[in-house]
């Protein structure tokens, strides 16, 4: 067992990070895909991840949202979520805390795993109404207006089998908003779609760091993307952060070996 | 023709086999609504985080698909008043028959919520919805249509196994027409007849299954 | 009396129903399978009568009860002048029966063969038998050895019903026995335990190991 008591109860100070690992490990059996991993992001700041498969980048978001994890603490705004406080310390959280602590969080999927049996709108008022308590009325104008700003209010009654993938992302997109969430993730939200589709997508993702005071995580394929828009890049090899920086640095002058070949590796493919 | 086909007999006999035919109906709609609900906590126990009431009845599950019917309808009937239970043959009758079924449904209720990807439990798991809410409004209804055909076929197979119920008196149709057959030494009106009305339920049956199961599809938007 | 005593007492006499059953089981699973593959192939020929005559024979089989269907051949065809045995309307009852399910399984095992097998077996002008029985069949017995598997268990059930037209097969041994002893729950659970036995240690490992040879005949293991 691992000793809790070097892990605070909550952060505190001024400049609480909106998401923070602390010594994180992530293990699927025997195979540790995750190790020691600390990183801290600030409130309204967009890091991508980037990383061969197998480095562990999807595991960071999976972490915050789905999985649990064997080793460490990750808070969100100075909140534990991974673990609750009891008697003074720090326990694994239950199902119920797990939940309620990733309120906050949003989500959005490689293969956009919008709800088949509902329409646009219903899927974006679903978390609205059935989590949150809003009243149908409410959750509607919320999410209609959030269906206005991903460019999809002319398709809000259809179902997703009748959405190109484009459109189902960005379904998804205004679905993970409709939380109000103050972190997002995204999970290879364009490596499902066909090339012609993909900017509709990166350019509503382009309007929210414009527009949005949201903290993003994202993993992504798409080097150029992830340059335009991260205030800050993280390349992930072997279960660690090899190599981090603002995007002109690790793209342009990249100090490690490891990912200059990663990068090399990239662009050929090109 | 080397037989006789009586019609004034048909026409005699005709009524108590409609009538059975109603008992039959009964037998199957009481049995089926057993198996409806007795086959959901089935299922719904093999999803619990127990793994030895997994493998439990799991194993209960295989015993029931893989021993017959008959056997198992003697069984209740027969060990009830052996261990004090005076069970009614109608009631012994519905025991069997619809816990032999909820073994079937369980694995059909199984496969239709193992149908439904991942992604979507992420997805709720994403939205932070309750587990409550996470089956009851997004997996059930996108297991529904996955389990309809499965359901449909055994509301089928339920209707068709329940002459075995005759076994132990209970007097549905398969029952009315070996009493006609012992009373009259006649065997070829009411068998042939006990088979044509099994035809004229179950095929309308098995078609109003299929037409519902694309009505489902298409009021649940999955096509 | 012990559950010991009375399995040693009564022990031979489920022993000999359990036999009769095994053979009731085999002969009957023969028929199913021979049914399946014909009525299975008219119903895929463009032949309206063929293919109507299989129809027919499937939706009469699936549209009503085995037990009414055995009865059926016990007491009603000896007035057609087609007198079976007992022990003989026992299996060919339960073995059309089953076989009529099984040519469903035959029809979608050979439509689940994708398209391009067709088009490459008539590529090399292949004759239309050759095309099934060498490329098509193969593939398609592989798709549909799973779903054999369960129809062979619900004909090993399906074979209990013999006992209702007096062939001494298991169940038929049972209920004599509970008739002179009146130990029920020892007579008809010790018959339930003989059941499960032969599916789960005879017929379904039998079915898988099927599945592995045909696997490997196809080169699909890994």
């Amino acid at each position: 067992m691992e000793d809790m008591s070097r892990y605070p109860l909550q952060l505190e100070g001024a400049d609480v990070p909106m998401v923070s690992f602390k010594n994180v490990t992530k293990a699927y059996g025997s195979l540790t895909v995750l190790e020691n991993l600390d990183l801290d992001i600030r409130e309204g700041e967009m890091v991508s991840v980037i990383g061969p498969s197998g480095s562990g980048k999807t595991t960071v978001l999976r972490m915050l949202m789905l999985e649990r994890i064997q080793q460490g603490v990750i808070y969100v705004n100075g909140k534990p979520i991974t673990h609750m406080e009891k008697n003074g310390g720090l326990v694994p959280a239950d199902d119920k805390y797990l939940r309620k602590a990733r309120e906050p969080i949003g989500m959005c999927f490689q293969h956009f795993n919008l709800f088949p049996h509902m329409t646009a709108l219903q899927n974006c008022m679903e978390g609205p109404v059935q989590v949150l308590g809003m009243s149908k009325r409410a959750a509607r104008e919320r999410s209609e207006d959030l269906l206005e700003l991903v460019g999809m209010i002319d398709k809000k009654d259809q179902h997703p089998s009748r959405l190109s993938g484009g459109q189902q992302q960005r379904v998804a997109i205004a679905r993970a908003l409709a939380m109000r969430p103050k972190v997002m993730l995204f999970d290879e939200v364009t490596s499902a779609l066909d090339p012609e589709v993909i900017g509709e997508v990166t350019n509503v993702i382009k309007k929210l760091v414009a527009e949005h005071n949201l903290t993003m995580l994202m993993v992504t394929h798409q080097m150029g993307f992830a340059k335009d828009i991260s205030d800050r890049v993280c390349f992930f090899f072997g279960g660690k952060i090899e190599e981090q920086g603002p995007p002109e640095q690790l793209f342009d002058h990249p100090q490690k070996e490891r990912t200059q070949q990663f990068l090399s590796a990239v662009k050929s493919a090109d | 023709m080397m037989f006789d086909w009586r019609w004034d007999f048909t026409w005699e006999i005709l009524p108590r086999l409609i009538s059975a035919t109603a008992n039959t109906l009964l037998a199957a709609g009481a049995g089926y609504g057993i198996a409806i609900v007795l086959g959901l906590v089935l299922a719904l126990s093999q999803r619990t985080p127990y793994r030895l009431l997994t493998l439990v009845v799991r194993e209960f599950v295989e015993f029931i698909r893989s021993t017959p019917l008959v056997l198992q309808i003697f069984f209740v009937f027969f060990v009830g008043p052996q261990i004090g239970i005076r069970l009614s043959p109608w009631t012994s009758g519905m025991i069997a028959i619809g816990l032999h079924y909820s073994a079937y449904l369980s694995e059909v209720y199984r496969g239709g919520l193992n149908s439904v990807p991942v992604g979507q439990w992420e997805a709720c798991s994403a939205l932070s919805l309750s587990t409550r809410k996470t089956y009851w409004r997004i997996i059930i209804p996108q297991a529904l249509p996955a389990c309809f055909a499965g359901m449909g076929n055994y509301l089928v197979g339920i209707l068709k196994d329940t002459p075995m119920l005759s076994v132990i008196g209970v007097a549905e149709l398969m029952h009315t027409a070996n009493a006609i057959g012992s009373e009259s030494y006649r065997f070829l009106e009411p068998y042939t007849l006990v088979g044509i009305i099994f035809l004229l339920v179950s095929l309308p049956t098995a078609g109003l299954v299929r037409i519902s199961e694309m009505w489902v599809r298409r009021k649940l938007g999955v096509y | 009396m012990s559950y010991w005593e009375f399995l040693v007492e009564q022990g031979p006499r489920f022993v000999d129903g359990a036999l009769i059953t095994a053979v009731q089981f085999a002969l009957a699973a023969v028929l199913a399978i021979a049914i399946a593959l014909l009525a299975g192939l008219m119903k895929l020929s463009s032949n309206p009568l063929i293919k109507g005559s299989a129809v027919i024979y499937i939706e009469l089989f699936r549209g009503t009860s085995l037990l009414v269907q055995l009865y059926w051949i016990f007491f009603v065809l000896p007035l057609f002048g087609l007198t079976l045995e007992k022990f003989t309307a026992g299996f060919v009852a339960v073995g059309m029966n089953l076989g009529a399910y099984g040519a469903e399984l035959v029809r979608g095992g050979i439509q689940s063969v994708p398209r391009g097998q067709w088009e490459a077996a008539y590529s090399l002008s292949m004759s239309p038998a050759k095309r099934m029985w060498r490329i098509i069949l193969p593939q398609a017995l592989l798709n549909m050895l799973p779903p054999w598997g369960n129809l062979l268990i619900e004909l090993l059930k399906g074979t209990a019903l013999v006992s209702l037209i007096s062939v001494a097969d298991l169940m038929f041994e049972a209920k004599q026995i509970n008739g002179s002893t009146y130990l029920s729950a020892q007579t008809f659970g010790t018959a339930l335990i003989i059941y499960y036995l032969f599916a789960r240690v005879l017929v379904t490992p039998f079915m898988r190991w099927l599945e592995q040879v045909m696997l490997r005949k196809l080169g699909r293991t890994e």
